[in-house]
């Protein structure tokens, strides 16, 4: 699997969007995750704090939200619910449709720990 | 780079994300930053690299999945003896440990390149743009990617292909589509290989098979054949022909293509420019 790698991409964007703030470390993560997207969140959670160690996310709490399957049905327009081996139409069950949510791999959200302004020079 | 792009938000998702605002403060004086970032973004952006390679030469790149020993170096095989002198052909291969794979490939007379993934469960866009710098690109018409023997991984990795050709043997089971959706609803075609072994199974329906398929919302053509012994290969062998025509067409226009569900990319067109001098 492939977890640690998706971890370590995590990070490097995490550190990223941590630099750009000044902060002086991570205390939450909130990761997007649909079930067709592939991963395995249980693998993540175990890949993670290896990942993490020594950056400036070590430590930080990572949550996990998964997103629900949703298909929009070309033929009658319909936007339903599904499951991830049967992802038709709920209301007419044809099997023309597109998906609307439930692949997506997000890193959604960071709370920084932000140090108070400096001193003026 | 597209740092907050927002690659990834769907009509579907947008709802779930907006209303935090960018910055904000948390109850306990924290900083909360919204981010929105696809976590493949990287690998997205050196696969979208990757078919810029293939598109200024107008070559056609597929990405072969499958489960181990389906049949995919039997079929590349089979494809390059029916093919020779009217496609040029090249082969990246992956594996976890050996040459084999390519050997078989070079054998037929045709350059293939492996890559050894160690304990990588699949390819990722930079093995192969890794391997395309070492794969002689000239004449060639057709690129095959044998990615890794897995129905899990692989589906996630975009390598900068243009069409995703996933292998259904009739040894495994025609409910698999349904066991890993991740996989086969990204097929642009899937190819139910083996059949010379249909009448020795009892329990394998080659439209059973497709039903599972298109539950996944999946339009892609189904086609039966056995490498081996011959059956079906025609028609192969034609929606190649076709494919590679259209690749070249669109090369001549200046157009591309993705694989039609390609991992983790909605809605981002990755149209920016990438410069970078080649050797
Ligand atoms: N009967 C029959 N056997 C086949 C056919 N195609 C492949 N095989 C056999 O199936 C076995 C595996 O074939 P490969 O082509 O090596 O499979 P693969 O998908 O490349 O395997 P990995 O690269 O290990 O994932 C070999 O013994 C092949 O000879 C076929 O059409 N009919
Ligand atoms: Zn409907
Ligand atoms: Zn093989
Ligand atoms: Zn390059
Ligand atoms: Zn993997």
């Amino acid at each position: 699997m492939h977890e640690l790698a998706l971890c370590q991409a995590l990070l490097r964007q995490v550190e990223a969007v941590a630099a750009e703030h000044n902060a002086s470390s991570v205390s939450r993560i909130l990761l997007r995750y649909g079930p067709l997207s592939g991963v395995e969140p249980h693998l993540l959670r175990q890949a993670y704090p290896l990942a993490a160690a020594g950056t400036p996310a070590e430590g930080a709490e990572l949550v996990m939200e998964e997103s629900p399957v949703r298909v929009r049905c070309r033929t009658c327009g319909v936007e339903s619910e599904a499951v991830p081996n049967r992802l038709v139409c709920a209301a007419c069950g044809d099997w023309h449709t597109d998906l609307v949510s439930g692949d997506e791999l997000l890193l959604a959200s960071l709370e920084l720990d932000i140090p108070e302004d400096p001193a003026p020079e | 780079m597209c740092d907050t792009c927002g690659c990834n938000i769907t009509p579907g998702n947008r709802h779930l994300i907006i209303g935090e605002g960018k910055l904000a403060r948390t109850e306990d004086g924290r900083t909360a930053v919204s981010v929105l970032q696809g976590l493949l973004s990287e690998n997205d952006h050196q696969a979208a690299h990757n078919r810029e390679h293939f598109d200024r030469r107008g070559i056609l790149a597929l990405n072969l999945m499958s489960s181990p020993g389906a049949g995919k170096t039997r079929l590349l095989e089979a494809t390059i003896d029916a093919l020779k002198g009217e496609l040029g052909i090249a082969v990246i291969e992956g594996d976890l440990e050996t040459e084999n794979d390519a050997e078989r490939v070079r054998a037929r007379g045709v350059p293939a390149i492996q890559i050894a993934t160690g304990s990588a469960c699949h390819l990722d866009a930079h093995m192969v743009h890794d391997a395309l710098h070492h794969l002689p690109l000239e004449g060639v018409d057709i690129v095959f990617i044998e990615n890794v023997g897995n129905l899990v991984c692989p589906a996630s990795f975009d390598l900068g292909h243009h069409r995703n050709v996933i292998l259904l043997s009739v040894v495994e089971g025609d409910d698999k589509p349904a066991k890993y959706p991740v996989m086969f609803r990204a097929a642009d075609l899937m190819l139910i290989t083996k059949t010379d072994l249909l009448p020795f199974l009892d329990d394998f329906e080659p439209a059973a098979a497709e039903r599972h398929l298109r539950a996944l919302a999946c339009e892609a053509p189904v086609l039966q054949l056995s490498a081996s012994k011959g059956p079906g290969m025609e028609e192969w062998l034609g929606w190649l022909r076709g494919e590679a025509a259209a690749q070249r067409e669109r090369a001549t226009r200046g157009e591309s293509l993705r694989p039609s569900v390609a991992p983790d990319a909605h809605g981002h067109d990755h149209d920016h420019a990438h410069h970078h001098a080649h050797p």
